[in-house]
């Protein structure tokens, strides 16, 4: 605060050009170290579960099972089941998240009933993830009998990720210049005829990471499928939907608090698995988004 | 002959901002209509309302009738599809689709239906033609259309609205933003095109509106204050703001 308020001084009553340039530095030293400071934790996070992670990372880490009460042996189950869970999400909330956000961007107008439907969206993304796990419970595993399962954690994982979906998609919708809504219109085509050719095909790469950072954040999470999907142990892979997994987030949550006598390397290990599923998405984003920014007409 | 007759025509948009108020004019065909005053005249309106491009906006009111070939346009049933084909339309901003160039002038037609290429190719090349853009883009058709000069987007743009053949078009300031040898070559396209198409041109000055004006209308705030020939109306203008306008008095 104080500093706040002696910066303010000095854009009111500017000094000599000596000490502005010496406060200016100042400013921007301060400025610099600021955003130093937001980039070490995840560096240090990183490292530190690399360093302490990798010596557990094997060929019998990553293909096999878990033995000797998880305390050995590998987290193939947990692998697959995160995938499995990520794809079951992106099942579910991809066509849904980007057809509500055509919507919301194309077709509706301003008024009480989208100011709803925006307000609702904004709310879901507020909701901890713990209670979406309740919710799964009450809806998905006990009143449709879908059971502890991949299908229903992968739909309350599906409602988690839809606002993060459909608030990126529509962003990247709107960032199509309206310039060109109007000229396809002008030629002759529908609206539908307009998103299908010209939006959709220019926003792709914005939707795409959207999409990607949703199911990111939904292969990380533990709560939703704390009641929903996730067991702690499995003798086999998950037969179908309606099959109980292990997952990477669960697992790590299970042998970090629940197994007395835990290998440390283990459990470090599977973060270090975790981490990079994430981070790869995430990579995997920042490609597409990049590859497109380059490609862009507009 | 008259191809666009309007009639006791009103529009007023939502929040109020420009509007037309009781015009009554007739276009006729193969000359070039100029639609011209002071910005917030209603100038782009009314354009807007010739392909029902007002659809698109927050209309309040519209009333009256505008009638082209015998069917009155503002009916909410008629097929707006067939008429934005059959007027097409030039933005004061060239806007490009992104897209090569080819697929610029393709994508009406693709839209309309039409899937043969040979089709499609006489099309490009007759409407590039008529723009008087071929000789410069014969040999990149497949060229980001972006990569065009201001003035080459903005001759697509013309190209694009002459690729669907249609019978009138409008056109919103078009060179706006080109230099004079571009809005030139414009402006002696137009001539040309003239023969074929019915135009409705808001010019981008009092000057071009002088030169390529056949028939004039001056709008101020809503008002269609004063139409005529276009070499009755700025040699001898009768409304005083007319006058005022045209002399550089305000504007």
């Amino acid at each position: 605060m104080e500093y706040l308020r002696g910066l303010t001084e000095i854009f009111r009553h500017p000094g000599s050009s000596a000490s502005r340039n010496l406060k200016q530095k100042f400013g921007f030293g301060f400025l610099i170290v600021t955003a130093l400071i937001t980039v070490v934790p995840i560096f240090a996070i990183f490292l530190y579960i690399l360093i302490k992670g990798l010596p557990a990372i094997s060929w019998t880490f990553l293909t096999a099972f878990p033995t000797d009460g998880v305390k050995q042996g590998g987290i193939l189950p947990a692998i697959i089941g995160t995938f499995y869970l990520t794809i079951g999400t992106a099942i579910f909330s991809v066509p849904l998240g980007i057809g509500a956000a055509i919507y919301l961007s194309e077709y509706a107008s301003d008024n009480r009933w989208t100011r709803m439907i925006r307000l609702a969206i904004i709310n879901l993304a507020g909701i901890p993830s713990v209670v979406y796990g309740l919710f799964g419970l009450g809806i998905f595993v006990i009143f449709l009998r879908f059971g502890t399962s991949i299908l229903a954690g992968s739909l309350t994982l599906a409602i988690m990720t839809l606002p993060v979906i459909i608030s990126t998609a529509e962003e990247a919708l709107r960032a199509v210049p309206q310039a060109f809504r109007v000229v396809s219109i002008s030629v002759g085509a529908t609206r539908w005829q307009t998103v299908r050719r010209i939006v959709l095909p220019q926003s792709l790469p914005g939707i795409l990471t959207g999409v990607i950072l949703g199911l990111e954040r939904a292969a990380g999470e533990t709560a939703p499928i704390l009641f929903t999907a996730a067991s702690f142990f499995l003798p086999r892979l998950p037969s179908s939907p309606l099959s109980p997994t292990m997952a990477l987030p669960y697992h790590l949550f299970v042998i970090s608090t629940q197994v007395p006598g835990m290998p440390v390397k283990i459990q470090y290990g599977t973060a270090l698995v975790l981490i990079i599923f994430v981070l790869g998405m995430n990579l995997i984003a920042t490609i597409i988004r990049s590859r497109a920014r380059a490609h862009r007409q507009w | 002959m008259i191809k666009i007759h309007v009639e006791h025509l009103n529009l007023q948009y939502s929040d109020g901002k420009e509007s037309l108020r009781d015009i009554n004019l007739d276009v006729l065909a193969n000359q070039i209509t100029v639609v011209f005053g002071p910005a917030g005249g209603g100038k782009s309106s009314l354009l807007r309302v010739f392909n029902r491009l007002n659809d698109l906006a927050d209309v309040k009111l519209i009333s009256g009738r505008v009638v082209m070939d015998d069917v009155d346009i503002l009916e909410p049933k008629i097929d707006v599809t067939a008429l934005r084909r059959k007027v097409g339309m030039v933005f004061a901003r060239p806007v490009v689709l992104p897209m090569n160039i080819r697929s610029n002038l393709t994508y009406a037609l693709e839209l309309a239906g039409e899937k043969r290429e040979s089709v499609l190719d006489e099309a490009v090349e007759r409407s590039l033609t008529q723009a008087a853009l071929w000789d410069e883009v014969k040999d990149r058709l497949n060229e980001p259309a972006v990569s065009l000069s201001g003035g080459q987007q903005q001759r697509l743009c013309l190209a694009r609205s002459l690729v669907l053949q249609p019978e009138v078009i409008l056109l919103d300031e078009p060179t706006s933003g080109l230099d004079p040898i571009s809005t030139g070559k414009v402006e002696a396209t137009l001539h040309e095109l003239k023969e074929r198409y019915t135009i409705i041109l808001v010019p981008h000055s009092v000057q071009q509106a002088a030169r390529v004006a056949d028939f004039a209308a001056f709008f101020l705030q809503g008002e269609l204050i004063e139409q005529g020939s276009g070499k009755e109306l700025f040699i001898n203008p009768k409304d005083k703001r007319t006058e005022d306008y045209i002399m550089g008095r305000f504007g």
